[in-house]
């Protein structure tokens, strides 16, 4: 109870409270302009948050992507373009909704679902973290080793549906992890001579780079024309919506659900939940064929599943300080530096601060429904914010951001890399995510696995030992064979087709 | 721009045996046989496959797609000088912050790309100006974070 008090203390603080109101209208701003996504959010976020206190900078960014993830529905409805890639999965459908008169509501629906699907995932990382924290003091190298295996590897399959770039994304992501000073013998690894590079790849440049300079490079190429602004008033966006979650409150459950699983799996995060939750929703609906017209019932599934997967995201990542999505790898990169290192003895060492983490992400999703509506009476103006402005002076401040980590211009350097990297692999389809978990959890691998090494005496086997090493290893092992598993099927399966066809 | 498949696996094949020949020069951990060469060449192979597989994928796929296919914006030189305007920006700061200081390199910066990207001159000017100011000030005297003075060093505020 003392902790709970503390805590409270904690997040009702002038500041904190202040932290958390700039950090929301900076989120909504953020998401309702195309092109801006919540993880560029959190990137430019994060070297503000370098010099706040842990409680501050975690409300920050609770916050900002609580309400980034609301607010890019805003132009999704509107204009058809989605305002963070969490509402791609839905922008047809609330756009048909605003077609046939119905933007209030369609975006009315997304800001509750919202709220009340973050409120649910936030329910479950305050239940479920300090229980796995307690079950996770147990844990030893060993089972460290094989948990960062197993995120690696369920990053590689959910990101994309090519597992192939996905590895290949993830192997680059491990090898700029090997960067500088390696923890076993103290040799300095790829950093041929240079000074700046023993510390390793700088994390939050990295991300700033990957995140940010990647999608400015995106938005000077674009071919398209900037889309036309909706004169149309925006009503009572309040209105009708109680019948429209009486209606649909399995759905709401539902997506919820799908959110939260899909948020703590590693490497997927709030826009494969909307993807998932979408489809799902479509495919046990009594009306399957009004989907994609202006059907209200998938807008409730996605707008709970994508603010949910964001605060199931936090439950590996807290816990074991693997990452749910990119946001919390960015916020485990954030954590490390401060010398917070996320894991179970978090929870006993500060219970206090992890408290304080769930209230303030309650506060987040509460304040999401007034800010969020307010967010939605001033789309016009919001939408009619010149890019072509905008986009130069985030540039700059990238720059000063990079640099502020370090106070050198090497951070800059590694910036504009790490953009260009991003900027070519994204374009041709392999995928960021895992490239930032291998950043993120290179470390980890290879001490946990090192340590385990001398500890079992270079046996093998040794990680196999223990109960729970030995399942997680299975699991791992079991995911690794599965795509020869199935490729060997396939090709038996045409093999058969062929002699059918022959025979 | 999209680039066959083949491509990125040859590349990633030259960089895996690039970067297995160097773990060579790494010490070896005495009386263990795990050393810090051991996950750079774990990395090295997994690569190795991994571009092959992509070359496979890629030959496979030639007749389909073109080795090289060019984004529409590729096509136009106002994009071309667009994108490269923006590592060039990056580029001019690493090289003349230390010397002209952050506040003239970023009115430049900002300037130049707001003009480039379709905005009036006074627009710029002003958004040149005022962005960097309030930029210079949150970051220099709030977080205080030693942006380079440069030039302005004798009248710095």
């Amino acid at each position: 109870m003392d902790t709970l008090v503390q805590a409270f203390v904690l997040v009702f603080d002038p500041t904190v409270l202040t932290v958390i109101l700039l950090s929301a209208v900076f989120g909504l701003f953020v998401g309702a302009i195309p092109g801006l996504t919540a993880t560029m959010a959190t990137a430019l976020l994060v070297p503000l948050t370098f010099f706040m206190d842990p409680v501050p900078a975690i409300a920050a960014i609770a916050t900002t992507v609580a309400m980034a993830i609301f607010a890019g529905d805003i132009p999704g409805a509107l204009l058809r373009i989605p305002g963070t890639p969490a509402s791609a999965a839905y922008a047809d459908e609330a756009y048909a909704m605003t077609r046939a008169g119905q933007a209030e509501k369609a975006l009315g629906t997304g800001l509750i679902c919202a709220a009340l699907g973050g409120l649910f995932g936030t329910t479950v990382l305050a239940g479920a973290a300090p229980a796995l924290a307690e079950f996770a003091l147990n844990f030893s190298s060993f089972e460290y080793f094989w948990l960062a295996c197993l995120g690696l590897t369920c990053a590689v399959f959910i990101s994309t549906d090519q597992p192939l770039k996905g590895a290949v994304s993830l192997l680059i992501g491990l090898f700029v992890a090997t960067v500088g000073i390696d923890i076993t013998a103290g040799h300095p690894r790829f950093t041929f001579g240079s000074i700046e590079l023993m510390g390793g790849v700088s994390f939050i440049p990295a991300m700033i780079g990957m995140f940010a300079i990647s999608e400015i490079l995106r938005y000077v190429t674009a071919t398209s024309r900037p889309p036309k602004v909706p004169q149309q008033a925006i009503g009572n966006v309040f209105r009708g919506l109680g019948a429209v979650l009486r209606r649909y409150k399995a759905n709401l459950l539902r997506g919820s659900v799908i959110g939260t699983a899909i948020g703590i799996l590693p490497g997927a995060g709030a826009d494969i939940a909307a993807w998932v939750a979408y489809a799902v929703s479509k495919k046990f609906s009594a009306t399957p064929e009004r989907y994609g017209k202006g059907h209200v019932e998938g807008l409730v599934d996605c707008g709970a599943a994508n603010n949910a997967g964001l605060s199931g995201a936090w439950v590996p990542a807290i816990v074991f300080g693997i990452p749910g999505d990119s946001i919390t790898a960015i916020v485990i990169g954030v954590l490390y530096m401060k010398g917070m290192n996320p894991g179970p003895t978090v929870f006993l060492d500060q219970p206090e601060l992890i408290y304080a983490v769930f209230i303030c992400f309650f506060i987040a999703n509460l304040a999401l429904v007034p800010l969020g509506f307010g967010a939605i009476r001033l789309a016009r103006q919001l939408l009619r914010v010149p890019r072509r402005l905008l986009m130069p002076v985030i540039l700059i401040f990238c720059i000063v951001g990079a640099f502020a980590i370090n106070n050198t211009v090497f951070g800059v350097t590694v910036m504009a890399v790490m953009g260009l990297l991003a900027y070519v692999m994204e374009e041709n389809g392999f995928p960021i995510a895992p490239a930032i978990l291998g950043m993120v959890l290179g470390t980890l691998l290879e001490d946990s696995f090192m340590t385990s090494m001398i500890k079992a005496d270079g046996n093998l086997l040794g990680f196999f030992e223990r109960p729970i090493a030995a399942g997680l290893g299975v699991v791992t092992c079991a995911l690794w064979l599965l795509p020869l598993v199935l490729g060997w099927r396939r090709r038996r399966a045409a093999a058969t087709d062929y002699t059918k066809g022959h025979g | 721009m999209r680039l066959n498949d083949a491509i990125f696996g040859v590349v990633l094949l030259l960089f895996a045996a690039a970067m297995m020949a160097y773990t060579q020069t790494f010490p070896a951990m005495p009386g263990q046989s795990y050393g810090p060469a051991l996950f750079p060449l774990l990395i090295g192979t997994g690569l190795t496959v991994c571009g092959a597989a992509l070359i496979v994928r890629g030959v496979r796929l030639r007749q389909d797609a073109a080795l090289i296919a060019f984004g529409d914006w590729m096509g136009s030189t106002r994009h071309r000088v667009n994108f490269a305007l923006i590592p060039a920006a990056l580029l001019f700061y690493i090289l003349a912050a230390d010397f002209l200081g952050f506040i003239p390199c970023a009115v430049t910066i900002l300037a130049v790309l707001c003009v480039r990207l379709g905005s009036g001159w006074l627009a710029s000017a002003v958004t040149a100006v005022l962005a960097t100011l309030v930029i210079h000030g949150f970051f220099s005297k709030f977080l205080l974070v030693p942006l380079p003075w440069g030039l302005l060093q004798p009248v710095a505020w």
